[in-house]
């Protein structure tokens, strides 16, 4: 098992107000681990942090190391568009361009000049066909995607992520506007990434990170409290506020 | 991998593009700082030529005479107090007729209006900002001021009171929108405490509504004084442009634009008559922006508020 | 009825009544100038040149220069206004520039349109010297309509959804790629919105043109953009105020006020007809 990214003593403040407080943790290759904790406590923040989202956040103050395979990510002098291009990000809302099916996939093939036409067609098709909706789709490649519905348009949306090949996958609550049947979908599909890539999931359902986390961090206010495999953490939880969180949620 | 089937090494594409992105960023960072050049040449432009004059003539005899001649071969003078009258004359005038009424029709609209008669309402004032000035000049020469001249029995209608009704035509729409927006953006909470108590529609307007959007309206008032002041073609066709000190609205007057509009055209480059326009054009310039600036300051005390 | 009801709606019928007043008085003034001017109108009207001293003919010239002065503020003032509008939405953070350069914008929206022909007079023609041309008068109409436009493309890119711009970044896309392909194409019917409504300003003033470029009478069309030129407000100022024979030309000045004003309103209409499609639809 290699490490895909490791995070090293990761401060991060918006102006007076510190989000992350010396968090470090380490994210296996092929595997999924998935960040819980309550409303604030940081777990999308770092989350944002291992693709260089938060840069869009003006008053965003940054210290210590983000590694992608041993190279460090943060910083000026690093080649951001590389870093986004390697590390993809599905965001919590379906967030699909106002375009066609077809120009949303091929996006990002486009920006990143991947390939000639032909190419950018056969990648466009190979993400949609392992994101399970070539049934659904194939047909109508370029039909508005905003008239898919909304567990569609969220796998459109990882389809557009997978289709440049990244190393990492970064899901932001990827569920939380679905329905039980959408997410469900969503949850296989996850399990079917694990075996490309590195993936990250901000959650606030306990039961779907069981179902599909390898591992689970629980962190609360900016700290990350504890981190082990997810049966560990929900079985048998060292830290007292885990154990309360779980319960919480559980009950 | 996938992107080892790139056509051209990853590398150089991305500096290629690294390099297209901060040349346009650049680029709309220019087009941006421009805006604060043209009003920087704008200020030092009126303010540098106006200087000028002020070698010639005494800061004293500028402002507080009302004696213009500056085309005098003997003699000339410099006086634009006249003209800082007529022009104040007007644009009061104008804001006595537009502001009660831009604020009745304001709260008509927010406050009592259908939605249909809404609908209604609002694009015909938007069209009403879209007119042109000089066809409201042009409506000054042929309705208004006959009907005025018929009205009050003079010879003509050219007076001051035309180019104030003219003003107060143009600055209507201006003084609705802002008043409107205000009126609009008064919390609901403070209506429904002042229902609770009793009162009804009529009084929460009077005495809970409109004093809450109080600096929002006055905002309003100050922007249109803002434009009326600064107006051109439409005093320049309806007030006659007589030198003179106006003794009451029903006398012909001649404001600092329509000066600038009437003898820049003929003015020889370079003289000292050339420089005393500009001279009156800063005087605009900073009376207008310090009639912008106090709109603005009192906006932003008004979203504090609200 | 008690007295408290009674003044609620004495007080709403005189806020009705005003309201009333000012439609009535729109609707007036416009039935007036098209009952006194209506039968000016003509395509040789619009398409002849003013004849016998502009006591007779068209109004082609004017026409023609106005359209050719607003195709050169266009020139200038839609990608220096868009990209203005750019800068502040899509790069400036709240810092000091950013600040300066809004109030600058504020400021400009509100200085005087003849200010904006004395500095054209100092700047193009004079000290650029470019002389009363339609270039001078194309760029002083420019100056003049930048703080609309900009306004205006600020609000409509606003309007994008900020999860387009994080979604195309995140896919490796740069700032300008983000904003070129996923940020300007929903804003493009609001921008033209703003466009249209400056530049239909733009072409209506005449205080601007004044000494910047505008002529008398010309009996040539402007050729190049170092020509002087007829525009249709001044035009009207003209016939209304500097004609020799001022009554007689009445029905003339009566119809180029209605062409001018129906230039206006028609470029309005269909500007706001954008923007009204463009709200009922849904972004997503």
């Amino acid at each position: 098992m290699t490490d895909k990214l490791v995070v090293r003593n990761l401060n991060i403040a918006f102006g007076e107000k510190q989000v992350l407080k010396n968090v470090s943790i380490t994210f296996p290759d092929q595997k999924i681990v998935a960040l819980i904790g309550p409303s604030g406590c940081g777990k999308s923040t770092l989350l944002r942090s291992l693709n260089r989202m938060h840069d869009l956040t003006p008053q965003a103050m940054v210290t210590g190391e983000v590694l992608l395979d041993g190279h460090a990510i943060l910083g000026a002098k690093v080649d951001v568009v590389d870093v986004r291009r390697k590390v993809g990000m599905v965001f919590q809302k379906p967030n699909l361009f106002p375009k066609s099916i077809f120009e949303n996939v091929a996006y990002g093939l486009k920006v990143n000049k991947m390939g000639d036409k032909n190419l950018i067609r056969a990648r466009v098709e190979e993400a949609i066909k392992s994101c399970y909706l070539w049934d659904e789709v194939g047909d109508r490649l370029d039909k508005p995607a905003l008239e898919l519905s909304g567990g569609q348009q969220q796998r459109l949306c990882i389809a557009r992520a997978i289709a440049i090949a990244p190393e990492v996958i970064l899901m932001d609550e990827p569920c939380a506007a679905l329905d039980p049947i959408s997410t469900l979908k969503i949850e296989e599909l996850m399990l079917g990434l694990r075996e490309k890539f590195a993936v990250v999931i901000v959650t606030h359902n306990m039961q779907q990170a069981l179902r599909v986390a390898d591992s689970t961090a629980f962190m609360y206010l900016g700290e990350l409290i504890e981190y082990g495999p997810t049966t560990e953490i929900f079985n048998h939880p060292q830290h007292e506020l885990t154990q309360r969180y779980i319960q919480g949620a559980f009950g | 991998m996938l992107n080892n089937a790139s056509h051209s090494s990853p590398a150089t594409t991305n500096q290629r593009r690294h390099l297209q992105d901060r040349a346009f960023k650049l680029l709309v960072k220019a087009a941006a700082l421009l805006s604060v050049l043209v009003l920087a040449g704008i200020f030092f432009l009126l303010i540098w030529n106006g200087f000028y004059m002020f070698k010639e003539v005494s800061i004293w005899e500028f402002f507080f005479s009302s004696e213009w001649n500056p085309g005098a071969l003997k003699n000339p003078q410099y006086g634009i107090g006249g003209m800082v009258v007529g022009t104040m004359l007007v644009t009061i005038a104008a804001m006595v007729l537009a502001f009660p009424l831009g604020i009745a029709l304001a709260a008509y609209l927010s406050e009592v209006a259908s939605p249909l008669m809404r609908g209604f309402v609002r694009p015909l004032i938007e069209l009403l900002a879209g007119i042109p000035s000089v066809v409201v000049g042009f409506i000054g020469i042929v309705v208004v001021g006959p009907f005025l001249a018929q009205t009050f029995n003079l010879p003509n209608g050219f007076t001051a009171l035309n180019g104030a009704i003219l003003l107060a035509i143009m600055a209507l729409p201006s003084i609705v929108t802002v008043a409107e927006d205000a009126i609009r953006a008064v919390p609901r909470s403070y209506r429904e405490a002042s229902y609770a108590l009793g009162s009804n529609k009529w009084t929460t307007l009077i005495r809970v509504t409109l004093p809450a959007a109080g600096s929002g309206i006055i905002a309003a008032g100050v922007l249109g004084v803002g434009r009326a002041v600064g107006e051109t073609m439409t005093v320049l066709m309806a007030t006659g442009n007589a030198l003179e000190v106006p003794d009451s609205l029903f006398d012909s007057v001649r404001t600092m634009t329509a000066t600038m509009a009437i003898e820049m055209g003929e003015v020889p480059f370079g003289t000292t008559h050339y420089y005393s326009l500009f001279a009156i054009g800063a005087t605009l310039f900073i009376m207008s922006l310090l009639f912008n600036l106090t709109a603005e300051y009192l906006a932003a005390k008004f979203r504090r508020l609200s | 009825m008690n007295r408290s009801t009674w003044i609620e709606q004495l007080g709403f019928g005189v806020l009705r009544l005003c309201t009333l007043l000012v439609v009535f008085l729109i609707f007036w003034l416009i039935i007036d100038l098209f009952i006194k001017g209506g039968d000016s109108l003509s395509w040789i009207f619009w398409s002849t040149f003013p004849q016998k001293g502009m006591t007779a003919g068209g109004i082609f010239p004017t026409v023609v220069g106005t359209a050719f002065v607003t195709l050169i503020t266009a020139l200038f003032a839609v990608p220096v206004g868009v990209a203005s509008a750019i800068y502040l939405s899509e790069y400036a953070r709240d810092h000091f520039l950013s600040r300066l350069i809004r109030a600058s914008i504020r400021n400009l929206a509100g200085v005087p349109s003849i200010i904006y022909g004395l500095f054209g007079v100092a700047l193009f023609v004079e000290g650029l010297r470019f002389g009363t041309s339609v270039l001078s008068a194309g760029l002083t109409l420019g100056l003049l309509s930048l703080p609309y436009i900009i306004t205006a493309t600020e609000e409509a890119l606003k309007t994008v959804p900020k999860s387009y711009r994080e979604g195309a970044l995140a896919l490796g896309a740069t700032q300008w790629e983000t904003i070129r392909s996923v940020v300007l194409p929903p804003a493009l019917p609001g921008i033209t919105t703003g466009i249209m409504l400056g530049l239909s300003r733009a072409a209506g003033e005449t205080a601007p043109i004044l000494f910047t470029g505008v002529a008398y009478y010309l009996r040539y069309l402007p050729g190049t953009v170092w020509d002087s030129f007829m525009a249709l407000p001044y035009h009207l100022y003209v016939l209304a105020t500097q004609h020799h024979a001022i009554e007689e030309v009445r029905p003339l000045a009566y119809g180029t006020a209605l062409t001018l004003l129906a230039m206006v309103t028609v470029l309005n209409i269909i500007a706001l007809q954008i923007r009204y499609r463009f709200q009922s639809q849904p972004t997503g």
